[in-house]
């Protein structure tokens, strides 16, 4: 035992304990991103159990353009058809998702464009209480995916400086993904009263 | 060099626009009022005073036996925002509802823009649906608001509000309880003091006077505390920190 084994120990010491203090903040993070990923789940999938009902009410009308129904419940389908565990929030997968969604958002516009052209279904009660259920859905998946980047963010900026990025390799805490402002995102039903 | 130059300038610009951008936000949230108030008029001259304090003092007993608050905020526009982005990032940012229950509840009325919107908090979006809320800014709202039947138009939106969300809400354990324990523990402390100190002080009848004599003492100086509290003017409360998730509907008249 000498003075530079004691100082070898020391370092040790320390590093190990920054890599705890590292790893315990990363895994806050984490878990914090997996929560808000929750609610962008929920809210989309909201979205996603008020199609059905919003087609058949669509159907009712007279003569409506089956081509932007079926549009819609295609988008709809292979929507639901992407699905990414809270494990997987990698950059590739969110885009994937994302893609998938706004799919769906631009169907859906159509449809509500369309629905213009049919006063007896704007003045249908049924419909006008669910497209203010679907717009209230839009404003929810916003503040969601809003959050989500949020705490994407908070964690990104953890997990990939300098020197937490030593311990979140060795961890393996990967970078996350998050939403882009897309041209499609913003053509989402957005509702004129 | 050359490239380094525009760069940095482009820096300098891009920097400047986001300080622009960053600014223009912070004026158009308006602060969180101090004291807090639930009927926030800042624009002016579309309801008269009585009518403000009428309102506000109903909001106040309704948050007083369910803990639900609902704020009514008239700002002149929510320019450029979407107005449901607005109303949820003031609510959000004055923290209205209670933090555990986040039952708050958001009118904005912007008369510049000819818009209103109804935030719900998150605990808030079960009663008070967004058909529902839908379905007050069409029936009640917009017919009063279009014959500038302002306060008629609040009254029974928030009438319409109280009917969805009862039941929802409990109220809170009421703080002034706390207080009236700590007054009470207070006044008991002094009194078993004076009771001592008047019985060491030879045990003259003056002496057996001397409670009665600073009780009142300090029941003035407490009545002085509570007319604090009233002159603040519809204060006694706090927005309790919820958070709204994009709830709500809103409309233009």
């Amino acid at each position: 035992m000498n003075k530079s084994t004691l100082i070898i120990v020391g370092i040790l010491l320390i590093f190990g304990m920054y890599g705890c203090s590292s790893y315990n903040g990363l895994v806050g993070k984490d878990q914090d991103v997996k929560g808000k990923w929750a609610n962008v789940q929920t809210q989309y999938q909201r979205r996603s159990d008020l199609i059905p009902n919003l087609v058949s009410t669509v159907k009712g009308a007279a003569d409506f353009e089956k081509s932007t129904l079926t549009a819609v419940i295609q988008a709809r389908a292979s929507a639901t058809a992407v699905n990414i565990k809270a494990d997987e929030l990698t950059p590739a997968n969110i885009q994937k998702f994302q893609a998938a969604q706004d799919q769906l958002s631009g169907a859906l516009s159509r449809l509500l464009v369309s629905v213009e052209k049919y006063p007896d279904l704007k003045a249908n009660q049924n419909f006008l209480e669910l497209q203010s259920q679907l717009e209230g859905t839009e404003n929810r998946i916003a503040v969601a995916r809003n959050d989500f980047n949020t705490s994407v963010q908070g964690y990104n900026s953890s997990a990939l400086a300098f020197p937490t990025v030593i311990f979140a390799k060795i961890f393996g805490f990967a970078e996350k993904g998050f939403f882009q402002a897309s041209d499609s995102a913003q053509a989402a039903p957005s509702v004129k009263f | 060099m050359v490239n380094h130059f525009t760069l940095s300038m482009f820096n300098r610009i891009l920097i400047f626009l986001f300080l622009l951008q960053s600014f223009a936000f912070a004026q158009d949230i308006p602060q969180k009022p101090n004291p807090p108030r639930f009927v926030n008029d800042l624009v002016g001259g579309l309801l008269s005073q009585g009518e403000i304090n009428q309102l506000e003092q109903k909001l106040k007993a309704y948050y007083d036996s369910t803990s639900t608050q609902v704020a009514i905020v008239i700002v002149k526009s929510v320019q450029p925002y979407d107005i449901s982005e607005y109303a949820i990032k003031l609510g959000r940012d004055w923290g209205i509802g209670q933090k555990d229950k986040n039952n708050g509840v958001v009118f904005l009325w912007a008369p510049g823009d000819r818009k209103i919107f109804i935030a719900t908090g998150y605990g808030a979006e079960g009663g008070l649906t967004d058909a529902y809320s839908k379905r007050i800014i069409e029936t009640v709202v917009k017919p009063n608001f279009k014959q500038l039947r302002y306060y008629q138009g609040l009254d029974e939106a928030t009438n319409s509000i109280f009917k969805y969300l009862s039941g929802e809400f409990d109220a809170e354990p009421i703080e002034e309880d706390d207080w009236g324990l700590v007054i009470f523990f207070i006044i008991f402390f002094i009194i078993i003091g004076l009771i001592f100190f008047g019985s060491k002080g030879g045990g003259n009848r003056g002496g057996g006077f001397v409670p009665y004599t600073t009780y009142t003492g300090w029941g003035s100086s407490s009545g002085g505390w509570s007319s604090d509290g009233g002159s603040s003017g519809g204060g006694g409360f706090d927005f309790g920190g919820g958070s709204f998730g994009g709830g709500g509907a809103g409309g233009d008249y």
